[in-house]
């Protein structure tokens, strides 16, 4: 069984549809890439898949998402778990002012997972271990968050997103307002991170996409182009459209 | 559809090929008259040009290096760039062997003259057309005629099995011709090796057309 199972999704920004009839199948422990032009509905979608767009006054959303079976779009969907199970990184790093070792606790502690003061250290560490962060900033947990440097802080918003032991982990261009290297090791850490979650990665970058990707979904005009295997995709698509986009001759 | 840099990267890399592929054309034409027209001043003329299509070899390796790295291509411009980086050397190699065929025929034209071998003229005739027409469909993408040429290639091998005996016969029968009938041998051997790069050569159309590897494959390609 597919970990997400989305079939006929349309979505509604008021009376606009930004998505129309998208079907697919994401398995787990497996990292998806989302790619298309700018307003071609990615972000969108992803945000669907852990209902932040219920953020937004005057959306409405038709059609089935499941997660490990279940409607996430059912009136008795806890979103609050939701969230928790489909965590999210965002394209700007976006940590708390606080420090370090705050930013990672916080969600750990509102959420009451742990078991005492120690339970709580030890789940920290192990989320900054798994964001590839543990060892730069083990010496310096107590200090502001806003000293670490732009990759830095990108990957203490992943450390905080794992804390709460997500299954999914949806991230939106996490590395477009990064540098080569900091780049590079964010691509390593979702690599590294398909043994433990299922990533879904939004992406301007095709090499991005083509790097760290099992499957690669393109879309356009909110409707889903192509979903392939990501070797497929970037060596020979089915669709004339895809080639287009991939090989820019528009966009 | 917008202008991309990379069109005009690959625009310049198929004229390479072409040019690479005339040369070679070129060279196993002369070098076959070099030995049928008993010509040594031509054969060493296909010698010396071989050093020029080295160097045509080498730009092309650079070219496909540099649009890997710079522009990294996708799709059918990334299919092309491979194709292009592996039928060079193939190209190469056929002149090579254009060379060696000319190296034989300045030994063969040195000694008595052996009887014509009507096999050596359908391996020549059809390794120089099976050449033009596989650049042709490479350059067209077509995979149709690529399949055709494929198949044409048991005409060569087929020729070359003749030759053989033909030729071992000569030597046994005549041991003064050994010399000669020998290198012929070897002109024999060089022009099926042609068939089998000429097949190469289609093979790779037919990935960088249809993304599809019929190599070793054997039927139903």
């Amino acid at each position: 069984m597919s970990k997400i199972s989305v079939s006929n999704l349309d979505f509604y920004y008021g009376k606009a549809q930004a998505l129309h009839a998208i079907s697919l199948e994401i398995p787990q422990n497996e990292v998806v890439a989302f790619i298309g032009p700018s307003g071609c509905g990615k972000s969108t979608f992803l945000r669907t898949l852990n209902r932040m767009n219920d953020t937004i006054p005057g959306t409405r959303v038709e059609g089935e998402v499941l997660i490990d079976g279940n409607d996430i779009n059912e009136q008795k969907t806890d979103v609050v778990a939701l969230r928790r199970k489909v965590g999210m990184v965002f394209q700007k790093s976006n940590p708390f002012p606080k420090s370090i070792f705050d930013n990672v606790s916080y969600g750990i502690q509102i959420n009451q997972i742990h078991k005492g003061k120690a339970d709580l250290q030890g789940r920290v560490e192990k989320a900054l271990r798994n964001a590839a962060l543990w060892d730069e900033v083990k010496d310096r947990l107590n200090t502001s968050a806003f000293g670490l440097s732009g990759g830095q802080q990108q990957r203490l918003c992943i450390a905080r997103a794992l804390a709460v032991e997500p299954e999914i982990v949806l991230m939106d261009e996490p590395a477009s307002a990064l540098d080569p290297a900091a780049t590079q090791k964010i691509e390593e850490l979702v690599v590294e991170l398909k043994r433990d979650y299922t990533i879904i990665i939004v992406t301007h970058n095709m090499q991005q996409a083509a790097r760290v990707s099992d499957r690669t979904a393109f879309f356009m005009l909110g409707k889903l182009v192509e979903y392939n295997r990501t070797d497929k995709m970037f060596t020979n698509p089915d669709e004339k459209l895809t080639e287009d986009y991939i090989t820019g001759r528009f966009g | 559809m917008e202008h991309r840099i990379i069109d005009q990267q690959l625009d310049v890399l198929r004229d390479k090929v072409l040019l690479l592929g005339g040369a070679t054309e070129e060279a196993l034409h002369r070098a076959m008259r070099s030995l049928v027209e008993r010509d040594s001043k031509l054969a060493r003329q296909v010698l010396d040009d071989d050093k020029i299509i080295d160097q045509m070899e080498i730009g092309i390796d650079r070219m496909s290096a540099e649009i890997l790295a710079l522009q990294q291509p996708a799709a059918h411009d990334l299919r092309l760039v491979i194709s292009v980086a592996k039928i060079t050397p193939v190209l190469e190699r056929i002149a090579d062997h254009a060379g060696n065929i000319a190296e034989a025929a300045l030994i063969i034209n040195d000694g008595p003259q052996v009887k014509p071998i009507a096999d050596l003229s359908i391996m020549a005739d059809n390794a120089s057309e099976m050449l033009k027409q596989a650049l042709d469909a490479f350059m067209e993408e077509d995979t149709e005629a690529s399949r055709k040429i494929i198949r044409q290639d048991k005409i060569i091998d087929d020729a070359y099995r003749r030759a053989f005996g033909e030729l071992i016969g000569i030597i046994i029968n005549d041991p003064t011709t050994t010399t000669s009938a020998a290198q012929l041998l070897f002109v024999a051997k060089h022009l099926e090796r042609i068939g089998d790069y000429v097949k190469d050569m289609c093979e790779l159309t037919v990935y960088l057309t249809e993304a599809a590897f019929i190599k070793h494959s054997r039927a139903d390609f």
